[in-house]
């Protein structure tokens, strides 16, 4: 049966503090509240300046940074952070949005980049997947969920101890959850990850990908481990 | 009419007088020059004549004495146009030659005379031009001439002229045909100033008028061309070129905030409605669930409307920061067939690939996907539930200087008539008005194609419609 509530019954497991510098107060305190009610800490900055100093003290899992801030700008607080050797991961939020914003954000130090207007569980899912990188930066060679287990060498997926035969593409897919597994992936989040677009899929293609590996890894197993998690995405999880 | 002060700030003005001032200077220095040379010269060749009848009638005097000089005076002096032949007593009493009178003074000097003198021939009272003497106010005509003067051993005095009339017309020539050049010059400064000066201001007037006027609101106005293919018809030209595109933008501006105020009105107030609806009674937090949710899934919605038209206009402005790179459109084929694959599969559609070329061209990968995607996608849509074994095909060739994405499906296509309107920005042709979407992706797939230089074609799959992205080849995006 797949798991149907609130978002904060899907919040990974350990708790995250998170830094938000946006000049938006009221959008700052609506994710402060929304951070909280995942389960995270989440503090807020107005301006650059305040955060650059909250975030220099390294206190932080993830910065969440808006591209556009009084008294000095997103970009530069994050180049100064990463020139002073600090590896805290950063999403950066911005109301521009062109490829090419994207690529002088990452380029800045940003690890990931958000365009306004942006739906909060998209927000969180890509927050809790940055500090998940922060924490095992080397990608893994083999992963376990529950009984699913995958072996990026060898090319293989197994459940139970049973091969099952999956397309290249679905391999990618599965990899990616497992990479995630436990915490909510979206369906931009796919896209960007498995196929490299960075647009937003008009219609539920990823859907259909999603169930057709969800055939494959469930059928003629008893326990669901690929979830539906409505109004976000998905989420791998062991029973 | 412009004011005077108006015309002498034109530059047409300042070097139309500049250059008049400037030529005419030249012309009177060289007119001056000129004349003072050849009247020098004339004097010396009128003194060189001279000279030598004075030798011949010495000659004459020392071969026969007084007799024989007198025969040859007078013999001389009867001769049309001869020179001045004078012989007088010691005391200055004229005894022969062909002149009449003299000013007083002259005769008395020996040697060359000073300056030109003033005479009086005989008998040519009558028969003289008016303009051709020195014209003094008694009315009797008189020349003047050049002279030497000699004494003979026996006191008489003898006087061999030469009239200037002749240095005199060239003179008058001159002057009155330099008079003639600075009128012409000026009269042809007037006439330039006239043609070009004028001309140019009044064009540049004109160009003036016509930029108040579209300042002043009337975007449709356009700058007057003469067809000359002038400059100023070529400046004209780009100026208007440019304003059509600003009028594009302008008009695309507006009929995006039509639409935008038109489209998103609906599911706006859907959303308002449906809030309204659930707070209105009492409900079940499952209800209370069911709403929240659909509210997301329309806002979602709504973002995404939003995004794209934000995509577009950028896109349509022009001038984008898009990187471009080397893009592999096989591959990107393979992508978006992969990735559209299992879902033309659930609709019952067959979703193919005929790829024939391994072109590279020169654009932005994550665009071209895009646009192929909704491409694709509305394919698959629009061929699903129309007859059978409904297919979409995706082909990939190079056509001479263009590379060609082709996208056909077996659905109901759409009307001749509608191809040009299907791809304006929010346009769903009536029959698709039940299908989900916003109707943008068409028009944001005509936007990618702008922005690489190509174009969005659409036609007859017969049945079905057949959209053809064409692209340059190594055709470089804005």
């Amino acid at each position: 049966m797949p798991l149907r509530g609130t978002l904060q019954h899907f919040a990974y497991s350990g708790a995250m503090k998170i830094l938000v510098i946006e000049d938006d107060m009221e959008a700052a305190e609506y994710i402060r509240k929304a951070f909280d009610e995942a389960g995270h800490i989440a503090d807020t900055a107005g301006d650059g300046e305040t955060g650059f100093s909250m975030a220099e003290g390294g206190a932080y899992d993830v910065l969440v940074v808006d591209r556009m801030l009084p008294r000095r700008d997103g970009l530069s607080v994050i180049s100064e952070l990463r020139a002073g050797g600090d590896k805290t991961p950063v999403l950066i939020l911005s109301a521009l949005g062109e490829v090419d914003d994207r690529v002088t954000g990452l380029r800045a130090g940003g690890d990931d980049y958000l365009t306004k207007p942006y739906a909060f569980s998209e927000l969180l899912a890509r927050v809790e997947a940055l500090n998940r990188r922060g924490a095992s930066k080397e990608v893994e060679t083999q992963y376990k969920v529950g009984d699913l287990e995958l072996d990026r060498l060898a090319h293989t997926v197994r459940r139970a101890g049973r091969d099952i035969l999956l397309q290249p593409r679905e391999f990618r897919l599965l990899e990616y959850l497992m990479r995630h597994a436990g915490q909510v992936v979206t369906r931009t989040m796919l896209l960007e990850n498995v196929w490299d677009y960075h647009f937003d899929p008009q219609t539920n293609v990823i859907d259909v990908h999603v169930s057709r590996l969800r055939a494959k890894i469930e059928k003629e197993f008893d326990t669901p481990v690929l979830h539906t998690v409505r109004g976000a995405g998905y989420m791998l999880k062991g029973g | 009419m412009p004011s005077l002060p108006a015309i002498m700030r034109t530059t047409a003005a300042r070097l139309t007088a500049l250059y008049l001032v400037l030529f005419a200077a030249c012309a009177v220095a060289l007119v001056v020059y000129m004349t003072s040379l050849s009247s020098r010269m004339l004097v010396a060749q009128t003194r060189g004549t001279i000279s030598e009848e004075v030798a011949g009638l010495a000659g004459a005097y020392r071969r026969g004495g007084l007799p024989h000089l007198v025969r040859v005076v007078e013999q001389r002096a009867r001769q049309p146009g001869a020179n001045l032949y004078l012989i007088a007593d010691p005391n200055g009493r004229i005894l022969t030659g062909n002149v009449e009178s003299l000013e007083p003074g002259v005769i008395d000097t020996v040697g060359w005379t000073e300056r030109p003198f003033v005479y009086r021939r005989y008998g040519e009272r009558s028969n003289l031009l008016a303009g051709e003497g020195s014209g003094r106010s008694d009315g009797t005509p008189r020349h003047s001439a050049l002279a030497m003067v000699f004494k003979l051993p026996n006191q008489m005095l003898v006087l061999v002229g030469r009239d200037l009339v002749e240095p005199k017309r060239f003179n008058d020539i001159v002057q009155r045909s330099m008079v003639v050049a600075l009128a012409m010059m000026g009269f042809g400064a007037f006439l330039i100033w006239f043609f070009v000066g004028r001309r140019a201001l009044k064009r540049i007037d004109n160009l003036s008028e016509a930029s108040r006027r579209i300042m002043g609101g009337d975007l449709n106005g356009r700058l007057p061309v003469s067809g000359s293919g002038d400059e100023f018809d070529r400046l004209s030209e780009n100026l208007n070129t440019m304003l059509g595109r600003i009028a594009r933008l302008n008009e695309g501006l507006k009929q995006v905030s039509d639409n935008i105020a038109h489209d998103l009105k609906t599911p706006l107030t859907r959303l308002r409605n449906r809030a309204e609806s659930v707070l209105g009674g009492k409900r079940s937090s499952r209800e209370y669930r069911e709403a929240l949710e659909a509210t997301i899934a329309e806002s979602d919605q709504l973002i995404r409307t939003f995004n794209a038209i934000l995509m577009i206009s950028r896109l349509e402005a022009g001038k984008s920061t898009e990187a471009t790179t080397d893009v592999n459109l096989a591959e990107t084929v393979r992508d978006v067939v992969e990735l559209y694959e299992p879902l033309a599969e659930d609709q019952g559609v067959t979703l193919s690939a005929v790829v024939d070329a391994e072109p590279t061209i020169s654009g932005n990968r994550e665009l071209i996907g895009q646009a192929l995607s909704n491409i694709v996608d509305n394919a698959i849509k629009y061929s699903a539930n129309a007859g059978e074994a409904p297919s979409v095909s995706v082909a990939l060739q190079t056509e001479g200087a263009e590379v060609v994405l082709t996208v056909r499906d077996n659905g109901l296509g759409i009307p001749a008539a509608d191809r040009e309107r299907a791809t304006e920005r929010f346009v769903r042709l009536e029959e698709s008005r039940s299908m989900p979407g916003a109707g943008l992706g068409l028009s944001l797939a005509k936007a990618v194609m702008t922005f690489h230089h190509g174009a969005l074609i659409l036609g007859d799959a017969n049945p079905g419609l057949e959209v053809k992205m064409a692209f340059p080849r190594g055709g470089k995006p804005t």
